[in-house]
């Protein structure tokens, strides 16, 4: 079957350090964590990670009361997303637009608030909002996006857990070359800091990060003090074209999707599963028809969890085992984990290496788990190379739900 | 309450649900929705506040007596004044 070659051509973003590439990317290379205690209904001060994105800059005040914060997150994230693409959106064909947007949950935050309300009227149902099932419904971010943009294409949410930034990205690549839509909007969005059950469940899983001084050291993947995950909200929208319309209009083209695999550990609910995540990998390599050795950077997913970072290294140790040039790095200690929004998000932190050549750190490392300890890992400092021309995306989520997305710098 | 307090409440609420539109000035005979950008979810907003802020209950089939702030006044007044 005839695939068409898949690009990016715009990248629309808001993170915890961070409200376009711009200011993420230098954030990165400056090892610029931010991560703030924040006070959580029911449990008190939690560290989070919040974006500072100015929400009036796309939606009316009556929008943002009546939408929700994941949809807000996703409107700005492809208003900035379509800006960067430089496309004629105005007269371009709205119903040939599709949105595929990533989420790990959706709804507990609006949920929990309803309840919240009704506590204070003695559980009388009648003070709960009909504002509550649109709001909740799970393709609610995406939705958001075409009311607010006017797209008449396809739209609908991917549920993949921490998965899901990939996982929209992959839809989208998909329902392009199926000519199903000509333009995408595709990537995941979290709203998770406002779900007091969110972090709950992790602190009852025994999950939950913490830093006994410093809150932007909390989330510290492969250090050997690293005790949870940092909840983060955030989001990254790209715009997705085939090739040979985005050169067609002459669109800057910030990379190609060469290769990608979804698989699932079919083993347990939370614990990863090393075997098939180096399985996911090497069939999204497979799939780009590349070997190990061809990337140059593979992005972690680990989010500081002592558990879950020792398996994905296990796996990469796998899977890169004699690769002197694939460098590894990791992008949770600066913005903790943004769920939904993580694949994609961390994606973006890498693209511009494809131009500059640096490869970003993980940082927060103050001694490094040996049993995390590969190689090629870059630790605190960026690390310079001749040059970045594949990116391997790992995300992986609860359920064993594995993701990764194969970035080639494009060459025509 | 007289009806000009009643329409104040409702106006207060309007501007709590409808943020972007502008409340001040509005014809009172003239309906609501030929003056400002307000929705069906709007109004069922409108009900709510009434019910959760001052207690007042609008049945569904009375709905079309809060078209306008003169009709609300002469619908919601006897009901503030009857609590």
């Amino acid at each position: 079957m005839h695939q068409s070659r898949i690009v990016i051509t715009g990248v629309g973003l808001t993170s915890p350090n961070g409200n376009t590439l711009e200011e993420y990317r230098k954030n990165l290379l400056d090892g610029v964590a931010r991560i703030q205690m924040i006070d959580m209904r029911y449990i008190g001060q939690v560290p989070a990670g919040v974006c500072d994105f100015d929400p009036k800059k796309y939606q009316k005040r009556k929008e943002l009361r009546v939408g929700t914060r994941a949809g807000s997150i996703a409107i700005y994230s492809a208003r900035e997303a379509i800006a960067d693409s430089g496309i004629d959106f105005e007269n371009y064909d709205k119903s040939r637009i599709g949105v595929y947007v990533g989420t790990t949950e959706h709804g507990n935050v609006e949920t929990e608030n309803e309840v919240y309300n009704i506590s204070k009227f003695d559980y009388d149902t009648r003070y709960w909002t009909h504002h509550h099932n649109p709001r909740t419904v799970a393709n609610n971010p995406a939705g958001e996006i075409t009311i607010n943009m006017g797209i008449t294409g396809p739209h609908y949410t991917i549920g993949a857990a921490c998965a899901a930034g990939n996982a929209g990205l992959i839809q989208a690549l998909q329902m392009l070359r199926l000519g199903e839509v000509d333009f995408a909007l595709a990537g995941g969005v979290s709203e998770s800091i406002q779900s007091f059950g969110i972090f709950a469940g992790f602190k009852s899983q025994g999950a939950l990060g913490s830093h006994p001084t410093d809150v932007n050291k909390t989330s510290r993947p492969f250090d050997k003090s690293r005790n949870g995950i940092v909840v983060a909200e955030g989001g990254c929208i790209y715009t997705l074209e085939r090739l040979k319309d985005a050169q067609a209009r002459g669109a800057k083209i910030l990379g190609e999707i060469v290769g990608y695999r979804i698989n699932s550990d079919a083993s347990d609910y939370v614990l990863p599963n090393p075997e098939r995540q180096a399985e996911c990998m090497r069939q999204a390599l497979a799939v780009a028809g590349m070997e190990a050795s061809d990337v140059d950077i593979v992005n972690t997913h680990a989010t500081s969890t002592p558990m879950g970072d020792i398996q994905e290294m296990k796996a990469i140790a796998e899977v890169f085992d004699d690769c002197p040039t694939t460098y590894i790095n990791n992008t949770k200690g600066y913005i903790g984990h943004c769920m939904g929004a993580a694949g994609a998000l961390e994606l973006a932190g890498n693209l511009p290496s494809f131009q500059d050549s640096i490869i970003h750190p993980t940082i927060n490392v103050e001694e490094l788990d040996p049993e995390c300890a590969l190689p090629n890992l870059v630790i605190n400092e960026p690390l310079k190379v001749d040059a970045v021309k594949v990116i391997l995306n790992n995300s992986f989520g609860m359920l064993g739900i594995n993701s990764a997305l194969i970035l080639k710098k494009f060459e025509d | 309450m007289t009806e000009d307090q009643v329409k104040q409440i409702v106006i207060d609420i309007i501007t709590e649900i409808a943020p972007d539109e502008d409340a001040t000035g509005l014809k009172a005979e003239v309906n609501l929705r030929d003056q400002m950008d307000l929705d069906s979810m709007d109004f069922l907003d409108i009900v709510m506040e009434l019910r959760k802020q001052h207690g007042i209950e609008v049945p569904e089939e009375d709905y079309p007596k809060l078209a306008s702030l003169a009709s609300c006044a002469e619908y919601l007044t006897p009901k503030f004044n009857a609590k």
